[in-house]
């Protein structure tokens, strides 16, 4: 591993994931890097039209348009960034996600075909959107063949109004290729998912997690229980319904001898 | 829930003792486990055979609050995580929003940031390395690191007003232009810290009680590292060499030039020596950037009311424990849809069951200690 | 009338000693905390009467006042009587050390046996207490102290024997003469041996680094885990009599006893004026320091001390004035005697703290390795070394400077082969160099 991350280090070649602050051209990098692909924003769109599965129809509709453009785009508010320093760009042009196709992107399709939804590219990130069923192929196929070797992150967002309602969002990094890709699965309510702890073991804890927090079932787990909640509690907290102020009382006056944590 | 998913696993009340074994609760209020973490041991006699950590006494809820705080509001939240090193967790997270909104820091603000976060390096590093050593027995080394804790930590208040939970750092850049003596603090401590930094060594590096608690104990290969998500010092001491300051440089890092330590077998004594090298490092770092602090603005053009487009980005740093990333998603208001942080002490944590399996409950202690770990971050 | 005589001073040095025993521990612990707070770069305790001198008396009070709790599922009666199991024997040991030539409860023929096997005992307390606390972290400290008491009295032992074999005689006040009709503490003629009793025990007294069956960082307060209030002081007073109890044997055997430096020279002889003059130079400090407390009372505290200190280097400069041949010039080996003792007395604890606050703790295992892998049997040649010497000596009357050091350097050669060994089992892995290469990315 070393050795790997040495070589690569110089290149530093995935500018998918930089400030803007180094060398590195940004149109460049998209392509080149892979950076990566990206699809499905969460933005509001798909959220507000309730697509179905592929979630594609709402996204499609906004990005497309501006899909042309925005490789250009990118490419002006980082570049004045760099060698101009001290006044900051940004504003004009707020970052969008587009539409992502670049190696590795083609690599995935080609494997995979219908199971890569879509590929974005959001700030320069790059996002793999994916049918929920094929998770666990994919995610060994990027750990064994893309070097994705590392699972930076596992997490869920909720998006109620979604017919699909969770965004199961693992951040990947690769330390051969110094980049990172962001995979999403969309699930429903009740629908549970397969488990990656086999591909990288630290999805134990995450996925418990999320499954504490989101209510999201993960099979095959090893021991799926709440992670950072007590065992009895009831509810996840960290779906859009639950209140910032709803608790369980049951729980907290049966352990904690209270009426109310708050 | 009745109908929670509940396979059979390593759950440790379930399974059968031997007949020689025992349950020792550890924690949540134990003088080592830093906080309120609880380890369940599974012993035979005084060695580990199965453990199980119970964490959460200290969830707050953060990322829950965040959907409820606008963007500037959360961020005195994050200082409250990790709370040994604040600064690095308020620079993640302007850094995330600032690269959600397309914003950027002015080169003041970031080579600012960056002296700032490298003393809280050195300042979370030097807690670590008392705390470390207090677990494994030897109680004075605690005291010279906080006093060159406290060195810094003055710094940070004459900078800010705050010592601990300092909010430093703004989205956009600087609240605060640096104080008249910045610099020369910056280098009296630094000239300092140089010889201090021997001094510890020559308490523990050769001491041969030190060496036969620390080495080979906790051990993490290189695989098993990057597999269970390891990130920070205890993945390069277990040979990886990756810093997310080199790899994808944020702030001012890449205008300096320092070097990342690696360690070889992966145990406490070389998680000892990486930190101790990082201190190091990022004094170094520190000289660097105090020779040359551009002059110019503070503060980026990011407005007062902050509405990002829509969209996610995931930003992390290299924090003193470790890979800190933000996963924040936003739908085009004032408020994050989501905010998700990955706090590089839980993940890190994750590893102790398989670090500690066959050793003695003394080595527990160790193996906690070497992973530096702080409870409000793992709980949030 | 004649009957009842020896008993009178016996009696009354051992109510001085139950009395005052509780008092001293309590500066002990005081004197630990400045000397780490001076270590640590810190004041240690300056709140409780000037230089945090009546903190003792306040910790006292605090832990006699404090709720005593026995948990619940206990055994009541063993979890009771523990504490005083390892409290008594702490101080029934006392009872045959000599403070001085005439401060002495008793003199028994077999003094070092008798203290020994006493403080032996005092295991049980420890083990019975761990036990009787139904709870985890205290069974393990329990276990750990049984462990390595047994393990660490044995090397203690065949040290004391070395310096035994030296002494001819079991008597404590016996063996201080040895030293003084020859003029060499044992010390000098055993180092190795004095070596080896150190480290024993100070693993005996479960001090660091070897207070295993403590381990505050592991089992929270090991056997002690379950105690508070006075139970909890009574286990303090134990471990801290004990050190003095060890303390005192070491300076019996092997520091030359209530002897001054280098008793017999006579050249040295300006010595003698070294306590009360140190006195002097403590009540300076104390009378240099008064004007500078804060409050009336204390500065008053602060003088008082000074004065007592000017109190006692009167009462140590008296023998040295009066006309030769009086009582008063004959008592000064009594005197100077008790202070010679408790003075190396309290510096062999200072030693203790010294490597306290030096050192990183061993871990169990490595503790029991250390014990029979290289105190044991470096403890035995070390035996042999000695008999060998006196052998040499005696059968074939070698002059004592050359038989003896030629004893210890057998033991030495055997120490270092022990360790050289013990090297190689701790670290198998040859050839691998253990260092931090940072690189450049």
């Amino acid at each position: 591993m070393t050795n790997d991350s040495e070589e690569k280090q110089p290149p530093r070649p995935a500018e998918a994931e930089k400030p803007a602050g180094t060398p590195a051209a940004p149109s460049a990098s998209p392509s080149a890097s892979g950076g990566t692909p990206p699809g499905e924003t969460p933005g509001q769109p798909p959220a507000l039209s309730a697509p179905v599965v592929p979630a594609k129809p709402p996204v499609a509709g906004p990005v497309n348009p501006s899909a042309p453009p925005p490789p250009a785009k990118p490419a002006a508010p980082a570049a004045p960034a760099k060698p101009a320093g001290p006044p900051p760009p940004p504003r004009e042009a707020p970052p969008k996600p587009a539409p992502l196709d670049n190696d590795l992107v083609k690599r995935y399709k080609a494997r995979f075909g219908g199971a890569i939804v879509e590929a974005l590219l959001d700030r320069k990130q790059a996002i793999l959107v994916i049918a929920a069923d094929r998770l666990l192929e994919i995610a060994r196929f990027s750990r064994e063949e893309e070097k994705f070797d590392l699972l930076t992150d596992l997490t869920a967002v909720d998006w109620p109004k979604r017919e699909k309602r969770f965004d199961l969002v693992l951040n990947l990094y690769s330390f051969p290729k110094n980049e990172r890709l962001r995979i999403k699965a969309l699930l429903g309510e009740n629908e549970p998912v397969a488990s990656v702890e086999s591909v990288w073991p630290t999805a134990n804890w995450l996925e418990r997690e999320v499954y504490d927090m989101f209510g999201i079932v993960f099979e095959g787990h090893s021991n799926l229980k709440r992670l950072l909640l007590p065992e009895e509690w009831q509810g996840h907290p960290l779906r859009k319904d639950y209140d910032i102020l709803q608790q369980d009382e049951a729980w907290v006056r049966e352990n904690l001898g209270i009426e109310s944590g708050q | 829930m009745a109908d929670r998913y509940n396979p059979a696993g390593a759950n440790l009340e379930t399974t059968v003792l031997g007949a020689d074994e025992i349950i020792l609760n550890m924690g949540p209020q134990h003088p080592s486990t830093h906080g309120v973490l609880r380890v369940k041991l599974r012993l035979d006699g005084e060695k580990v055979v199965g453990s199980e950590c119970v964490i959460g006494y200290l969830h707050r809820g953060v990322e829950k609050i965040a959907e409820h705080r606008s963007y500037q509001q959360f961020a005195p939240y994050v200082d409250r995580m990790d709370y040994v090193a604040a600064v690095s967790n308020g620079l993640g997270y302007c850094e995330a929003v600032e690269k959600l909104l397309g914003a950027e820091a002015p080169p003041r603000a970031r080579v600012i940031r960056t002296i700032l976060t490298e003393l809280q390096r050195i300042a979370s590093h030097l807690f670590w390395l008392g705390t470390h050593a207090l677990d494994i027995g030897a109680l004075t080394p605690l005291f010279y690191c906080l006093r060159e804790r406290e060195e810094i930590l003055k710094i940070f208040e004459k900078y800010c007003g705050a010592r601990l939970t300092t909010h430093a750092f703004r989205i956009g850049g600087l609240q605060y232009e640096a104080y008249d003596e910045l610099e020369k603090d910056v280098e009296r401590f630094c000239k300092e810290f140089d010889k201090r930094v021997d001094e510890y060594e020559a308490l523990l590096t050769e001491n041969r009680i030190w060496v036969g608690r620390t080495k080979g104990i906790g051990i993490l290969t290189t695989e098993a590292a990057i597999a269970m998500g390891v990130t920070g010092p205890v993945l390069r001491a277990s040979g990886v060499q990756w810093d997310i300051r080199k790899a994808m440089p944020y702030a001012a890092y890449d205008q300096y030039e320092f070097s990342i330590p690696t360690g070889k077998n992966g145990d406490t004594y070389d998680r000892y020596l990486v930190r101790l090298e990082e201190m190091r490092q990022s004094r170094k770092i520190c000289l660097q950037a105090i020779e040359n602090i551009p002059p110019g603005p503070i503060m980026g053009k990011v407005g007062k009311v902050l509405k990002p487009p829509p969209g996610e980005v995931y930003h992390s740093i290299e924090a003193p424990k470790g890979e800190l990333g933000y996963y924040i998603v936003s739908d085009g208001t004032t408020q994050p849809y989501r905010v998700r942080i990955r706090p590089p002490s839980l993940i890190n944590l994750e590893a102790l069951d398989q670090m500690i399996r066959g050793h003695l409950v003394a080595d527990v202690v160790a193996v906690i200690g070497t992973l530096d770990i702080v409870l409000g971050e793992v709980d949030r | 009338m004649n009957a009842i005589m020896p008993y009178v001073f016996p009696v009354l040095f051992a109510l001085v000693i139950v009395a005052l025993l509780p008092l001293v521990a309590g500066y002990i612990v005081l004197m630990e905390r400045k000397v780490m707070a001076d270590m640590q770069v810190r004041l240690g305790p300056m709140r409780v009467g000037p230089h945090g001198l009546l903190q003792p008396i306040a910790d006292a009070v605090k832990l006699l006042l404090k709720e005593d709790i026995i948990p619940e599922n206990a055994d009541r009666l063993v979890f009771w009587g523990a504490p005083l199991i390892s409290v008594t024997t702490a101080m029934l040991a006392l009872a045959a050390l000599p403070i001085g030539p005439f401060f002495q409860i008793a003199d028994l023929n077999i003094g070092l046996l008798f203290i020994l096997g006493i403080s032996s005992l005092g295991i049980f307390g420890t083990v019975l207490g761990g036990w009787a606390s139904n709870s985890h972290y205290s069974l393990l400290g329990a276990l750990r102290s049984a462990a390595q008491l047994v393990s660490y009295e044995t090397s203690a032992g065949m040290a004391i024997v070395g310096a035994l074999l030296l002494a001819g005689t079991l008597s404590t006040r016996g063996i201080v003469q040895a030293q003084s009709d020859t003029g060499w503490w044992f010390i000098f003629v055993a180092p190795v041996g004095f070596f080896i009793y150190l480290v024993a025990s100070i693993a005996e007294t479960n001090r660091a680094p070897f207070d295993m069956p403590e381990a505050e960082s592991e089992l929270v307060a090991g056997y002690m885990t379950e105690y508070s209030g006075f139970r909890w002081a009574l286990y303090f007073l134990a471990e801290y009599t004990n050190m003095i109890v060890v303390a005192s044997i070491a300076t019996t055997l092997f520091l030359g006893g209530w002897l001054r430096p280098f008793a017999n020279t006579r050249a040295l002889n300006f010595l003698d004026y070294l306590p009360p003059l140190l006195m002097v130079w403590v009540a300076g400090y104390c009378f240099r320091r008064t004007p500078k407390q804060p409050v009336a009372v204390q500065k008053m505290f602060m003088a008082a001390v000074g004065v007592l200190c000017i109190v006692l280097a009167g009462v140590l400069a008296m023998p040295l004035v009066a006309p030769a041949g009086s009582l008063l010039a004959s008592s000064k080996a009594g005197i100077h005697g008790a202070f010679w003792f408790l003075f190396k007395v309290g510096a062999y604890i200072y030693v203790f703290m010294w490597l306290r606050f030096t050192f990183p703790r061993y871990r169990f295992d490595q503790l029991m390795r250390l014990g029979w892998q290289f105190l044991v049997p470096l403890s035995i040649v070390n035996v042999m070394g000695i008999g060998l010497g006196l052998a040499l000596h005696r059968q074939l009357n070698w002059p004592n400077g050359l038989s003896l050091p030629l004893g210890n350097a057998l033991t030495a050669v055997a120490a270092a082969y022990l360790l050289s060994a013990a090297e190689k089992h701790e670290h198998p892995r040859v050839g691998e160099e253990e260092e931090e290469t940072p690189v450049h990315a």
